[in-house]
């Protein structure tokens, strides 16, 4: 398990599948209800954020509603009444700031990972481990300074700072993957390259770059993910409705008692689906970052 | 030649060294400075270093001495881990364990156990506050089955007294109704939802230890006559637990600095009964402007991550060089 080219969660393993007796059917009834309890919160909020004002508050959270009423899904995208918030700002904000974000971080992490991997020099270890320790510290220990410096530079509140903020504190994780892709490009590919007098620039063009793909995806799946969903950051470095990314609108609306709980859950619903169709596409690639984030990739 | 591309390869590290040098080693190092003065009162913020008396350690035992941060904040977050962690680590392993057992559709098993790691603490925290709300949900599908009659049966049953008792001072009973509005429950409850989001990134773990685990070795076994069982715990598990290992520290982690869920969910309430120090960090800093002793607060989440995070650090990448 030392290269992303291991053997991955996402491959079954060819192998003939046991014939049906008790305990395999057993077996299947405990899986399908385990999933029934997993899925659980999907039913609810989509059932809830399909009710009426009147029918979410007057009917069991468990039962369907009577028809299906979209008017929950405009109010929490921009809700009648006047500053109750809605998160359609919120969305426009998170993708305007997470695209930039999840490209620069990408193609840094591309560059570092190739340079710490291919070109070894004394102490690239040592840094690439200094460099690490940042995907494990609590954000609250940079975060007052951060704060300060980002109003310092006139970026607090700006949809330009949280990107920033992003990039910098996305490079661990962004160098970690591609370091271990690189790593899993066999030694020989690269000693030929060196041989036919390619340098550091012409060999990352002609022969890293077009086996990247695999990691750019990984790396941009994983980013979107955790840039999109941050709350730390977007709550604290933002502070007006122009800029606020989406968690942050998402826990205003939950927050406020204007919203009732059909808007709060398709609220959620909403700002869950850019990652949640992200994971059904391409899972298995999603997968992989995960593991890479625990250093078991 | 070699020479210069090596060069060309420490030239482009410049920028993550001074990115990691400024935003996180610096960083780090001007919050521990600011959590030794008196940065503290509401005032213009302007420059890098806004002049500010030192203290010393005075932020330090101000926080020490704050009722709240031992009683609820280290407390809570203490029983939060355990939960937390254990919960994850047990559905983690035996739904990667069922998934193994060469079923049919397992991709589609397999995404659904891990959904919920694509989705946002906050989304997670709005949705659960609803189905764990005191009045609807979760309380109302039990009592609807009339758990609430076998509830209050268990809750009476006298031998079982301690073990409520017990539960209910570690906020964690969820027998109780009301989940998040209830003191006696709502660590337990906030976990809940925490188990859901995360153990299927344990299973993914697992999952890919297991595939490391060579089926020849398993043949071996069963043709030494082992059941399926005794294959799980005599092989299986033991070659597993680097995994737990690493689960272990990773959700340890994650629970120190578990922020959004919380906030989201109860924001540390009722009663701060779910107060967390990062809630507390928060709120000293930004709502009580004591931005002195919200990084003393920050510091010390920093030192304990550090002490469980540095070693795994240090021990996997030797592990990668053997």
């Amino acid at each position: 398990m030392t290269t992303l080219a291991g053997p991955r969660v996402g491959e079954t393993r060819p192998r003939r599948r046991p014939r049906m007796t008790p305990r395999r059917v057993a077996l299947y009834v405990l899986l399908i209800g385990l999933a029934l309890l997993y899925l659980m919160p999907v039913y609810v909020v989509l059932v809830s954020s399909l009710k009426t004002l009147r029918e979410v508050n007057e009917t069991s959270i468990w039962a369907p509603p009577a028809q299906f009423d979209p008017s929950a899904w405009g109010a929490a995208l921009t809700p009648p009444l006047q500053n109750a918030g809605g998160i359609a700002s919120g969305l426009a904000n998170s993708l305007v700031m997470t695209i930039p974000a999840v490209i620069v971080s990408s193609l840094w992490g591309a560059v570092n990972g190739y340079a710490l991997s291919a070109w070894r020099f004394r102490g690239s270890e040592l840094l690439f481990g200094l460099i690490l320790f940042g995907l494990f510290i609590p954000y609250q220990a940079i975060l007052i300074p951060l704060l300060t410096s980002l109003q310092v530079l006139r970026l607090y509140d700006s949809l330009a700072g949280l990107a920033l903020v992003h990039v910098v504190y996305g490079l661990p994780i962004t160098t970690l993957i591609f370091r271990n892709f690189y790593a899993a490009i066999p030694g020989e590919l690269l000693d030929a390259a060196k041989v036919d007098g390619g340098g550091f620039w012409s060999i990352f063009r002609r022969v890293y770059l077009p086996l990247s793909v695999p990691g750019f995806v990984v790396v941009g799946i994983w980013q979107f993910t955790s840039i999109w969903n941050e709350f730390l950051f977007a709550v604290t470095l933002t502070n007006s409705p122009d800029t606020q990314p989406v968690t942050v609108s998402l826990q205003n609306l939950a927050g406020s008692f204007a919203a009732a709980y059909n808007v709060q859950m398709a609220g959620a619903l909403m700002t869950a689906l850019p990652t949640l169709i992200v994971f059904i596409l391409l899972g298995r690639y999603f997968v992989r970052g995960l593991l890479a984030g625990s250093l078991k990739g | 030649m070699s020479r210069r591309q090596h060069l060309w390869a420490a030239i482009v590290l410049v920028p993550a060294l001074v990115s990691t040098g400024i935003f996180v080693y610096g960083f780090i190092a001007w919050t521990g400075w600011a959590s030794l003065t008196d940065w503290n009162t509401i005032r213009r913020v302007s420059g890098f270093l806004p002049p500010a008396p030192y203290l010393g350690l005075d932020n330090y035992e101000a926080v020490f001495a704050t009722p709240r941060f031992w009683t609820n904040d280290v407390f809570a977050n203490l029983v939060f881990t355990a939960v937390f962690v254990g919960g994850c680590i047990a559905m983690g392993l035996l739904l990667a364990i069922l998934i193994d057992q060469h079923i049919r559709a397992e991709s589609v098993f397999r995404s659904i156990f891990l959904f919920p790691m694509a989705l946002s603490f906050v989304v997670t925290g709005t949705v659960w506050a609803w189905i764990l709300n005191p009045v609807e949900g979760v309380n109302v599908l039990l009592d609807a089955v009339g758990i609430s009659v076998i509830r209050q049966a268990l809750l009476d049953f006298g031998p079982l007294q301690p073990v409520w008792g017990a539960l209910d001072s570690l906020r964690i009973d969820l027998l109780r109704p009301g989940l998040t509005a209830d003191t006696r429950a709502v660590v337990g409850a906030i976990a809940l939802a925490a188990i859901w989001q995360m153990s299927g990134f344990v299973m993914a773990l697992y999952l890919a230890g297991l595939r490391g685990v060579s089926d020849e070795l398993r043949e071996a076994g069963r043709v030494d006559g082992a059941s399926e069982m005794a294959i799980y715990r005599r092989i299986v598990l033991p070659l597993l637990r680097p995994i737990t290992v690493s689960a272990v520290v990773l959700l340890g982690y994650v629970s120190l600095k578990m922020f959004d869920l919380v906030f989201v969910l109860t924001r540390g309430g009722p009663a701060l009964a779910s107060d967390l120090p990062s809630i507390f960090m928060f709120e000293t800093t930004f709502k009580g402007h004591q931005w002195a002793r919200g990084a003393a607060v920050a510091t010390l989440m920093l030192i304990a991550s550090a002490v469980v995070i540095v070693p795994y650090i240090r021990s996997q990448l030797r592990a990668r060089e053997a």
